[in-house]
C-alpha cells in the first residue's frame, strides 16, 4: 500500500476502514462463514472506485447520467457493502445486516436506489450486461463509464470470452473491466487448477486496451483507471493478494469461504490497525 | 397495423419467424424509439435483412454468442431500451438459460426472448436444432411470459403486444418457411385467455403452435367418425388460463393436450398442473414427444414417430374415447 498523492493516502485509510467493515461483516455472519478472501483481495480497487472514480450520487441514485459498476465476482460483497456505506447509499450500520432475513441486502438484490445496479452472483455473466449498458450509454451521449469487477478464477468461464470479443469489436471505450489477479480461485492456485496464464497479453490479443498495476497500491490503481485509450475497451489487470492484510487468510485457498472466529477476528482486526503482527 | 387477409396469406407463406422480423418488428421499429433486435449470427436465416437494413441503429448482431446476446440485452434493457433477441429457441431456453434465469425472470429485464424454429422446425439437422423442452425450461422461470402463437398472424400479434407491454418474454415459434393458416382473418389477441377454435361437445383439445392446424384439421375429422370435440389454442403457456381451463374440465368427459413438446414440463404438464388442484375432472391424454428423442428426418417423418400428425391424433383420440364410452 504504496504512498504518492494525498488523494492515495486518503483512499488507502477509506481502505484501512473498509477492511475493519469487512471483518465486522465476517463475524456478523457467524458459522455459515462468508466469501472473505475473494473480498480482501479488491477492498483497494473498490475504495479507489467509490472514493474517487466512480460518478454517483447517492441522493440521486437513479441519475441516468451516473457511472455503472457492477461486480461480476459477486463474491466481494464484504468490500462491495462498506465501499457503498463509505459512498453513503446506506448507513453503515446497515452493512452488518447483510445476511439478515428480509434486510435489503441480503443475497445481493438489484437495486440500484442502493448502489446494487445487478443482482450478480453466477460467474461470467455481468460483463456482457456492462456491454449492453456502454452500449446503451454511447449511443444516448450519455458520459455515463461502466465498470465491471471480474475474479480472475471467473476468467475460465467461456461466456466472459464471449463478452471481451464483442467488447473489443463494438470499440466500446466507455467500458472499464478490472480483473482482481489474487491468483487463487476455490479449489486453489488458478494456474494449477485451470492456466489463465497471461491475461493481459490475452486481452491485448482482443484489442482491448490493458493497464497492468499493484491492485493494492491506491496510487498505482489511481494511474490505471486513468490509463485509456480511445476506441478500446480498458481492462486493468490488478494483481493482488487473496485475504490481503490479515496474515493467517493471505493466501490461502480454505478462507476463499470461510467462518470467522471471535479470537480470530480480534486478531485480523490488530493486523489491519497495524498493531500486531 | 392492419390484418388484412389478402396480408395473413402473405404472411402464412412467410412462416411464424419471417412474418415476425419481416412485418411486425419493422412496424414496431417504426412506432417505437428505443428498440433494439439482436440476433446470433441468425440475420438472413430469420429474414431480419430488411429490419436491418432500414433500422441499422436499432439493430445488433453479436456474432455466434447466444450467452453475451442475453446478457448485452439485459444491459440495454437496464438502460431504457425495449429489446428483442432472437435465436434458435433450443439455443435461447437451453444454451442461455442461466443467463435468462437471472437477466430475465429474476431482475425482470424488458427484453423479449423470441425462439424460433421450436419444436422439430429443423427436423433434418437433428436433435441439437430441435427444441422439444424449451417450454418445460422457461414455464419453470418465474415472471416470464410464455407465448407460442399457432400461425404467422398470431406470431406478429404476440410480437406486436411483447412490445408494447414492461417485462420480459418467451416467444415460441414453430414451424419454417411457411405455416399454416389457423386464423384466416383479424381477431382480437388476448394474452392470457385460450381461444375457442373450434366448438364440440365431447372432448377438449386444448393445443399450441404448429399443432392447432394438426389439432383443428384431426377434430374435423373425428367429427366424420361421430365424435365431437372442441379445439382451444393455447397461445400463452403462462401465464396459464385458468378460468378457462376450470370450464374445459368442467364441461367435457375427455381432455386432450397436443403439443410439439415432450410431455415432461410442456403445456400438457402446465394443464395438468391446474387441473390437479379441481375437484372431479374428466381424465387428461398427453400427445406430445413421449420423454424419447426420434430420428432426424422431414418434420412430418418426425412427428410419425411421436404419434403428432393429424391422422395418428384422430386414432390416439377415438382409441380413449372408446375406452370412456
Amino acid at each position: 500500500m504504496s504512498g504518492g498523492s494525498e488523494k492515495a493516502l486518503h483512499l488507502t485509510e477509506m481502505a484501512r476502514r473498509m477492511r475493519l467493515d469487512a471483518l465486522d461483516m465476517a463475524l456478523a455472519a457467524g458459522g455459515g462463514g462468508s466469501h472473505v478472501g475473494g473480498s480482501l483481495s479488491c477492498i483497494e480497487i473498490l475504495a479507489v472506485l467509490y472514493g474517487e472514480v466512480l460518478r454517483m450520487d447517492p441522493k440521486n441514485p437513479l441519475d441516468v447520467n451516473r457511472d455503472r459498476f457492477i461486480p461480476s465476482k459477486n463474491h466481494c460483497v464484504l468490500a462491495h457493502i462498506p465501499a457503498l456505506a463509505e459512498a453513503g447509499f446506506f448507513p453503515r450500520e446497515e452493512i452488518l445486516e447483510f445476511q439478515k432475513n428480509g434486510g435489503r441486502l441480503t443475497g445481493y438484490p438489484r437495486r440500484p436506489e442502493i448502489g446494487l445496479e445487478y443482482s450478480g452472483g453466477s460467474l461470467g455473466m455481468a460483463l456482457s450486461v456492462g456491454i449492453g449498458m456502454a452500449l446503451a450509454a454511447r449511443e444516448q451521449g450519455r458520459p455515463s463509464r461502466i465498470y465491471i469487477l471480474l475474479g480472475d478464477g471467473e476468467m475460465n468461464e467461456g461466456s466472459v470470452w464471449e463478452a471481451i470479443q464483442s467488447a473489443a469489436h463494438y470499440g466500446l471505450d466507455n467500458l472499464t473491466a478490472i480483473i482482481d489477479r489474487n491468483r487463487l480461485s476455490y479449489d486453489g492456485d488458478t494456474e494449477e487448477v485451470m492456466g489463465l496464464d497471461d491475461l493481459g497479453a490475452k486481452m491485448e490479443s482482443f484489442r482491448w486496451h490493458v493497464s497492468q498495476c499493484d491492485g493494492h497500491s491506491t496510487q498505482a490503481l489511481l494511474e490505471a483507471f486513468a490509463d485509456q485509450q480511445a476506441g478500446r475497451p480498458h481492462a486493468i489487470i490488478a494483481e493482488t493478494v487473496k485475504g490481503k492484510g490479515v496474515s493467517f487468510i493471505e493466501n490461502r485457498p480454505e478462507w476463499h469461504h470461510h467462518r470467522l472466529s471471535q479470537e480470530e477476528y480480534e486478531q485480523a482486526r490488530r493486523e489491519v490497525l497495524g498493531e500486531a503482527l | 397495423m392492419k390484418y388484412t387477409p389478402a396480408k395473413i396469406k402473405m404472411w402464412a407463406r412467410m412462416g411464424q419467424r419471417g412474418a415476425l422480423f419481416g412485418v411486425a418488428m419493422p412496424d414496431i421499429a417504426e412506432r417505437k424509439d428505443h428498440v433494439k433486435l439482436l440476433t446470433a449470427d441468425l440475420t438472413l436465416l430469420s429474414g431480419m435483412e430488411r429490419y436491418a437494413k432500414k433500422y441499422p441503429d436499432k439493430f445488433l448482431n453479436v456474432g455466434i454468442a447466444e450467452q453475451n446476446m442475453i446478457g448485452v440485452a439485459a444491459g440495454l434493457a437496464m438502460d431504457g431500451y425495449c429489446v428483442f433477441a432472437s435465436t434458435y429457441a433450443s439455443f435461447i431456453a437451453v444454451r442461455s438459460l442461466e443467463q435468462v434465469r437471472q437477466n430475465l425472470a429474476h431482475m425482470r429485464c424488458n427484453v423479449k426472448l423470441v425462439g424460433s424454429s421450436a419444436g422439430t422446425a429443423s427436423a433434418k439437422s437433428g436433435i441439437s436444432h430441435w427444441a422439444t423442452e424449451d417450454l418445460a425450461f422457461i414455464r419453470a422461470l418465474p415472471n416470464l411470459t410464455v407465448l407460442s402463437p399457432a400461425d404467422s398472424l398470431e406470431a406478429v400479434k404476440a410480437a406486436e403486444w411483447a412490445a408494447d407491454m414492461e417485462g420480459p418474454v418467451y416467444i415460441r415459434l414453430s414451424g419454417g418457411l411457411s405455416c399454416p393458416i389457423v386464423y384466416k382473418e383479424d381477431y382480437d389477441f388476448v394474452p392470457g385467455k385460450l381461444v375457442e377454435l373450434r366448438a364440440g361437445e365431447e372432448v377438449a383439445v386444448i393445443t399450441t403452435g404448429l399443432m392447432v392446424s394438426e389439432s383443428l384439421q384431426a377434430a374435423a375429422l373425428l367429427e366424420e367418425r361421430g365424435i365431437s370435440c372442441a379445439v382451444y389454442n393455447m397461445h400463452t403457456i403462462k401465464p396459464i388460463d385458468k378460468e378457462g381451463l376450470r370450464e374445459i374440465f368442467a364441461r367435457f368427459r375427455l381432455v386432450v393436450t397436443v403439443e410439439e413438446h415432450m410431455v415432461t414440463g410442456g403445456l400438457g404438464s402446465a394443464v395438468a398442473e391446474f387441473k390437479a388442484t379441481l375437484p372431479n375432472t374428466p381424465r387428461q391424454v398427453f400427445l406430445g414427444f413421449q420423454d424419447a428423442f426420434c430420428e432426424a428426418g422431414t418434420q412430418r417423418y418426425v412427428w410419425e414417430q411421436a404419434g403428432l400428425t393429424d391422422a395418428q391424433i384422430v386414432e390416439h383420440i377415438q382409441k380413449e374415447w372408446e375406452r370412456e364410452a
